[in-house]
């Protein structure tokens, strides 16, 4: 009996995997990257220490905005972290950066997590509101099974960039307990770009710590406690005009999951969170500043959920409501050169607090062994308080009227079909969504941005942006053979983005004007990508993905940061023991640039990258090895999505050892 | 509700509370309160009375000044409340004597004791310079009158311009609000008198100051929406709104305007012209 219920607790956990094995429920447009179990980092990987950066840069749907070497910004469907909603296990994190330097993809470690789910467009509004889609950063999970105690070593070294990393995992588990702790310290210097040119300050230093406890109470209930911290020191930003002196997280969550014995709910899982996140930049370690400056910026979210999912006849439900407040306040301090003159000070981020609650309701529906529909609805109420008489004040300058508190409504609604017959597979979609402004767009006061050079001042009284979608896809799957096409399209409506205001003077010394938020009437992007693979022999495999996306604002003008044809390659070949890949990956030149938003045009550049992996097995210790080469010919390159067009790393020559008692 | 209803059946009871106090005890109290945010600076005395200056800083200084003065009868001790009193700054210069811009002195309140009005240093003391006041004032028919020297020391900011316009006049500019300034859009008063003779500095009526603020310490950097001043009655100040988006040192760059829009003194700042010839200065 308790061998069963046990059984049926562990598939509540992992009923997510397994959605995409199960024929019978509708396929989501969306992508999993598989980071690694907790004491076995994923083998398969071309590299098994790669950063979370790195990992999501694998996978075709994500791509990033570099500023350096560390912290890189995640884009879904070419749409920026404003416009997507980035989940740690459900959680709502918001990064304490002005400058967008410390996504909350920067705050988490490979070792935390067991994969990344990607998910497209209202496919991703079960944690909140959205446009351009979802990551939910899942993190590993043990299980209760016979008393087992796991340890595990990582280490590894690149040689561009002389990065050292080391962690160690320590897990227990027994039939109603789980421990899982792991600690991970990376270190770099400053990488050369290809022909051996340095690039100054893109050092960067972080240490992270993560520990999960479970406890089985009664035969069908868990209590779960988890945190993680994170500490990065000393980071540089070579695109950007200042560096980061310290950048901390700590995540707390506990969670209650019920697996009730009713033959209607399958699972009941609530959860409760805290985080706290400091962010300081610092400018101390650059050269020549005009006037040098203290930015630190603070954000705390509580919040919680509690999601649900139940089983009738043939449709399969889930609700999750959830809620969060979220405190964000970020300070400028400027230092005049005559040190007898009073230091400048204001709020960049207004100590503005946000509360959300809302709903997400779906239903898959299935209506044959072929067929299904999943339906999703959900609606929100969304609270901006400005909690400082001084910030107010201060934004009240530019709007004289503008009210302390704003509350919006935020909706959404989505269908997909998807049909599956042998080899052949489609699906298609339509959605509608909502979301509000930022902190940034909303109350932002100054906020320098080093791309178009602008001072940026936020809007309280933009609308809500509202997008709709569809999307579709095809694919077919023989033995030997896979391939799949999947496009999605999305008129935004609102569109907020800044635009100049030649009246204003800007604050920031050398900045060409301000820009305040505004809406315009609308934009479209469209993306369509082509993944296909083809097994040559029972070991060796090939790969090919292509991605294309398009841009355009309801003035006929190219958006910025979106991505031209880009291409990927690879030939894998695998055995038990070991396995090895050679990739070519590139980007065609890009003509159609967001010019009018101080983009300018980026060349085309092709890489080249191989990697060797070895399992060495000694009485039941194992090590895996993973030896590989980036951008073997050293290739001097930038990306359309390389901050400042910074140039990016050369040839990296790097060892992971990942040894498993 | 209920609590709503306890709190004014509270505010209530005190308010009854202090008036009832007030009623019972002597004057002293409403004396106190016409004294709250006000120092004294300095007392002086002829044979019959004491008159006690008072100001919000405690004391003087180079430009725009209100000044409060309290007259003691010094036979009785007690306040005098029915005097009319008017004022005389002046300057003892070397070579001359002259006076400044000042203000009517009027009773603050009916039945308290305290008599205010303002005064416009537009120099400072100096070694051998100083500045007198002398306080004319008659209680029921009678003149008296009382003098003393008062210091004036120069203000750590430009708080008051004198220059000749183009007109060929001699005017006075100064800045008198706020006292406190915030980063918010700030109500500004400024003041714009014009030199008669050496003794008669009247209100200039229907100009325009323009202002245009300015921190030279982060690259000469402007704010949005503010309002030039102008007047809202003849023979007053003047009023306009001034931005001010961060703490620091901001220069508040200015231009003298008459009433036909033609400028008498003042540049409007651009790239190569970085302040104007008359400004005033705020550090907060």
């Amino acid at each position: 009996m308790k061998n069963i219920l046990l059984l049926l607790l562990c598939s509540g956990f992992f009923s997510y995997a397994q959605e995409t094995k199960d024929s019978l429920v509708p396929k989501d447009l969306k992508e999993v990257i598989v980071i690694g179990k907790k004491t076995q980092i994923h083998e398969k990987q071309s590299k098994s220490l790669a950063t979370i950066d790195e990992f999501l840069d694998k996978g075709s749907k994500v791509d990033l905005v570099k500023r350096g070497a560390y912290a890189w910004e995640p884009l879904i469907n070419s749409m920026a972290t404003e416009r997507t909603l980035i989940t740690i296990d459900g959680m709502r994190i918001f990064g304490a950066c002005t400058d967008k330097m410390d996504p909350i993809t920067s705050y988490v470690e490979v070792s935390n997590l067991s994969e990344a789910t990607i998910k497209s467009g209202q496919q991703g509004s079960c944690f909140g509101s959205t446009i351009g889609g979802a990551i939910d950063l899942k993190r590993s999970q043990n299980r209760f099974g016979s008393q087992q105690w796991d340890f595990a070593l990582n280490t590894g070294f690149e040689t561009n960039n002389r990065q050292k990393i080391i962690g160690s995992s320590v897990n227990y588990a027994d039939s109603t307990y789980y421990v899982d702790t792991d600690v991970m310290f990376r270190e770099a210097d400053n990488y050369a770009a290809g022909n051996n040119r340095e690039i100054l300050y893109s050092q960067f230093r972080k240490l992270n710590f993560s520990g999960t406890a479970g406890f089985k109470f009664f035969t069908n209930k868990l209590l779960e406690a988890s945190v993680i911290y994170d500490k990065a020191t000393d980071v540089g930003y070579p695109a950007l005009p200042m560096d980061v002196s310290l950048a901390e997280a700590l995540i707390t969550s506990l969670k209650y999951v019920v697996i009730p014995k009713s033959s209607l709910v399958k699972d009941w899982e609530t959860k409760v969170y805290f985080n706290t996140i400091t962010h300081r930049m610092d400018d101390t370690t650059r050269p020549s500043v005009p006037i040098h400056m203290d930015m630190p910026g603070w954000s705390k979210t509580f919040g919680m959920y509690s999601k649900a999912t139940a089983v009738k006849n043939r449709h399969h439900f889930l609700a999750n409501f959830n809620a969060f407040y979220n405190q964000s306040v970020a300070e400028m301090t400027m230092y005049p050169n005559d040190p007898n003159e009073n230091l400048m000070f204001m709020y960049t981020w207004p100590d503005v607090r946000t509360l959300y609650t809302g709903l997400f309701a779906e239903d898959q529906w299935v209506f044959n062994c072929h067929s299904g529909l999943k339906l999703s609805v959900s609606a929100g109420s969304h609270t901006n308080d400005v909690a400082s008489d001084f910030g107010l004040q201060s934004l009240q300058i530019f709007y004289p009227e503008m009210p302390r508190q704003k509350t919006r409504f935020l909706k959404s609604i989505a269908a997909h079909y998807n049909y599956h017959k042998t080899s052949w597979e489609y699906g298609f979609g339509l959605g509608y969504g909502e979301r509000a402004p930022s902190v940034s767009e909303g109350y932002g006061f100054y906020l320098f941005n080093s791309s178009d050079r602008f001072d940026y001042v936020g809007n309280p009284n933009l609308s809500n942006e509202k997008s709709i979608e569809t999307h579709a896809f095809i694919g077919f799957k023989k033995e030997k053979i896979s391939t799949k096409i999947s496009s999605s399209f999305f008129r935004i409506s609102d569109y907020i983005i800044g635009t100049p205001d030649t009246v204003l003077v800007p604050m920031t010394i050398g900045a060409s004007g301000v820009k305040l938020y505004t809406a315009l009437s609308y934009a479209t992007i469209f993306n369509v990508d082509w993944n296909s693979e083809i097994a040559l022999s029972n070991s060796l495999k090939w790969n090919v993905g292509l991605l294309y996306s398009l841009g355009k604002d309801s003035n006929g003008n190219a958006l910025p940061l979106v991505n031209p044809l880009s291409y990927k390659t690879a030939l894998t070949f695998t055995k038990v023991k070991y396995n090895a890949a050679i990739e070519c990956v590139g980007n065609t030149a890009q003509t159609r640039y967001g010019s009018v938003y101080g983009e300018t045009n980026t060349a085309d550049f092709a890489l080249l990258n191989a990697n060797f992996g070895y399992k060495w097995v000694v009485s039941g210790s194992k090590l895996y090895t993973k030896i590989g080469v980036e951008n073997i010919l050293d290739a001097y390159y930038t990306t359309y999505s390389d901050w400042n067009k910074v140039p990016r790393m050369g040839r990296n020559i790097f060892v992971n050892l990942n040894f498993n008692l | 509700m209920k609590t709503l209803l306890k709190y004014t059946l509270s505010l209530f009871l005190l308010a009854s509370a202090l008036t009832f106090t007030a009623c019972s005890s002597d004057d002293s109290n409403p004396e106190a309160d016409e004294l709250a945010n006000l120092t004294k600076f300095h007392e002086f005395a002829n044979e019959t009375h004491t008159i006690e200056l008072y100001s919000h800083m405690g004391s003087l200084e180079q430009g725009y000044n209100e000044v409060a003065l309290r007259i003691k009868d010094n036979a009785t001790g007690d306040y005098v409340k029915n005097a009319e009193v008017n004022w005389m700054p002046l300057m003892h210069m070397t070579m001359m004597n002259h006076s400044c811009p000042k203000s009517a002195v009027e009773k603050v309140t009916t039945t308290g004791t305290l008599y205010e009005g303002y005064i416009v240093f537009q120099m400072a003391q100096n070694a051998t310079e100083y500045w007198d006041l002398k306080v004319n004032y008659t209680i029921n028919g009678t003149a008296y009158s009382a003098t003393a020297v008062i210091d004036v020391p120069a203000s750590t900011e430009r708080r008051v311009n004198t220059f000749t316009g183009t007109d060929g006049t001699k005017y006075i500019v100064a800045y008198a609000e706020p006292h406190h300034p915030k980063v918010a859009v700030n109500d500004v008063v400024f003041g714009v008198w014009k030199m008669q003779d050496m003794m008669n500095f009247p209100v200039v009526d229907g100009y325009t100051v323009k202002i245009d603020p300015r921190m030279p310490s982060m690259g000469n950097h402007s704010s949005p929406n503010n309002v030039d001043a102008t007047q809202v009655t003849a023979g007053g100040l003047y009023e306009g709104k001034l931005s001010l988006t961060m703490t620091g040192y901001w220069k508040i760059n200015l231009q003298l305007l008459n009433a036909e829009g033609t400028v008498l003194k003042g540049e409007a700042i651009t790239d190569t012209v970085l302040e104007s010839s008359i400004f005033f200065e705020l550090e907060f």
